[in-house]
């Protein structure tokens, strides 16, 4: 068993524009790994509506990624407002983002949900006015 | 093993190792070594990035002289709609295609023409039950490359069509054969006049398992003397163009996709853009859209390097040239217009290659990128290029995978040299 891979992401808060580079240099690195392309999408995909979540509700944030031989983790950590209910935000097509971001295109309350379709485990864990901290975990087939 | 043909090569004579198709290449593809720069061939997507920006003229795209044509007894010439861009004052497209006629071929079938009839097949095929959306335009073999070996999730998007200029190929062979039918397969030659060195390739490696009915690919710069040398004005020239708004809009972005006649397309150009597009398209983040257009080169075709006059330029004369031409020629009956012929397809991609991967074996895999991680901490992440990398990240990952050696690094080695000196004094 080799030893575990991590990779540390610094997300930009505010910026539409950034959001969305840790998925793209993770994409990268897992495809320099070898991991098939389902796999690799995936996460990807976990990634980036992490990241856009972590922009439009918190500011910014990190995200960890840890590369084990069989499973990919995925821990994003935010100082933002929190989650009230978190039954209800995972609900398709529950959103509090604001109108302005809602013409951008985003805001569509497809983010939770499409997170934990697209992985294999997701929890998260959030106190209101503290921040969030969601992980999730994508498991590569032998 | 990938056998692939490239069409960029480089003149080591005239290089001289400078660093600005290293920085550039979006595949990052070139490395320099013993003072001059080398080329990944798998990594090479054939963009043409490297030709345009070299200051040396050390890079250049490889195509045929129209002399290849002599072989032919019966010469076409397929000219792009980008070349009708390249003349000042052109006010009629039937100057250029007598011209041709003139400067040795026997006959000329519009790309621009078999673009119309691709326009209104891909009508019919956005209309198709069960097609994957958003529907990805094929026409740029860039971009048909870049997807197979790097974004496999988004091969089943890519429409099946042929590109015009193999449609254009398919309809003036059967048409030589109908107005001649004593000449063979082997006596009629296609010659594509091509803005696009990555046509070239495309022609040499056939597309999956497709072979390419183009026999020979000059370039637009290549002819552009003698063509406009033949171009004479005259008050009656024959009629021969058939191409339409539609048709010629297809040599800069947004023609193609504006031609679909829905409003929810993407249209665009760049290759940087068009990676960026194509990540967020594979994160799922994008509206609903149709249809994508992407040309790897900015402003569409016009752009290409191959061809002789500035993109935005060129893309302005298309405009006032399109101006009073009828929206398309393609002709086709109602009928006709429902259903796609089965000619037009091609079955295949390139297949997915993890070009980019470190090892076999995943274990091994990781425990290279943890050395690149840890190499990188060392490095100064200045991405100076002097070492013969691009960036330090993929000097990093050179040095792990032995293909170049850490004292490469001019700044690492440098302290290196002042800790020993330091010693020595």
């Amino acid at each position: 068993m080799s030893e575990a891979l991590t990779f540390h992401f610094d997300v930009d808060g505010e910026n539409f524009t950034s959001a969305g580079q840790a998925s793209v240099q993770v994409k990268k690195n897992l495809r320099q790994l070898g991991l098939t392309p389902e796999i690799i999408r995936r996460v990807s995909i976990a990634m980036y509506e992490g990241e856009i979540n972590m922009v439009i509700h918190a500011g910014g944030g990190m995200a960890d990624v840890t590369v084990n031989e069989d499973t990919i983790e995925i821990v994003l950590t935010d100082h933002g407002p929190g989650i009230k209910d978190i039954d209800q935000a995972m609900q398709e097509g529950f959103s509090t983002a604001p109108d302005s971001i809602r013409q951008l295109g985003f805001g569509a309350g497809m983010g939770l949900p499409n997170m934990k379709r697209y992985t294999d485990h997701m929890h998260i864990a959030s106190t209101v006015g503290v921040g969030t901290t969601i992980t999730m975990q994508v498991n590569i087939p032998k | 093993m990938d056998t692939y043909e490239h069409s960029v090569f480089l003149d080591v004579e005239k290089c001289n190792g400078c660093t600005t198709c290293l920085k550039h290449c979006p595949t990052e593809a070139i490395r320099i070594r013993d003072h001059h720069a080398v080329i990944n061939e798998q990594r090479c997507i054939d963009c043409g990035e490297c030709i345009r920006l070299c200051h040396n003229k050390a890079k250049r795209a490889v195509c045929s002289k129209l002399s290849a044509m002599d072989r032919f007894k019966w010469k076409i010439a397929l000219p792009a709609p980008t070349l009708y861009g390249q003349f000042d004052n052109l006010d009629d497209v039937d100057y250029v295609l007598n011209g041709l006629l003139k400067i040795g071929f026997d006959d000329v079938f519009e790309v621009s023409a078999a673009a119309e009839l691709v326009s209104a097949y891909t009508r019919v095929y956005l209309k198709t039950e069960g097609v994957k959306k958003p529907v990805i335009s094929s026409a740029c073999p860039v971009v048909v490359r870049l997807i197979g070996l790097r974004f496999p999730f988004l091969n089943d998007n890519i429409i099946r069509m042929l590109p015009p200029m193999e449609i254009a190929a398919m309809l003036a062979r059967e048409r030589a054969k109908k107005q001649h039918p004593e000449l063979s397969d082997d006596e009629i030659g296609v010659c594509f006049i091509s803005p696009c060195p990555a046509k070239v390739s495309y022609v040499k490696n056939g597309f999956g398992g497709y072979r390419s009915l183009v026999d020979v690919v000059v370039s637009i710069s290549d002819i552009y003397f003698q063509l406009i040398n033949a171009m004479k004005h005259s008050d009656d020239l024959p009629t021969m163009s058939s191409s339409g708004m539609i048709g010629i809009g297809w040599a800069t972005t947004g023609g193609e996709a504006t031609a679909i006649f829905n409003e929810n397309y993407l249209a665009a150009d760049g290759i940087d853009n068009v990676i960026r597009v194509l990540d967020q398209i594979e994160n799922g983040n994008i509206p609903k859209l149709e249809f994508i257009e992407l040309n790897a080169c900015t402003g569409g075709c016009v752009g290409g390097v191959m061809s002789m006059q500035n993109p935005f330029i060129a893309k302005a004369r298309l405009q006032s040239l399109r101006r009073y031409l009828p929206v398309s020629q393609n002709f086709l009956s109602k009928e006709e217009e429902k259903y796609i012929p089965e000619g037009y397809f091609f079955n295949s991609l390139p297949t997915y290659n993890p070009i980019s991967r470190l090892s076999d074996s995943m274990a091994e895999s990781m425990r290279m990128m943890s050395d690149i991680q840890k190499l990188r901490e060392e490095l100064p992440g200045i991405d100076c290029g002097s070492c013969g990398a691009p960036t330090c990240r993929a000097f990093a990952e050179d040095v792990v995978r032995h293909r170049a050696d850490l004292r490469d690094c001019m700044i690492a080695h440098r302290e290196e040299l002042e800790q020993y000196l330091l010693k020595k004094g």
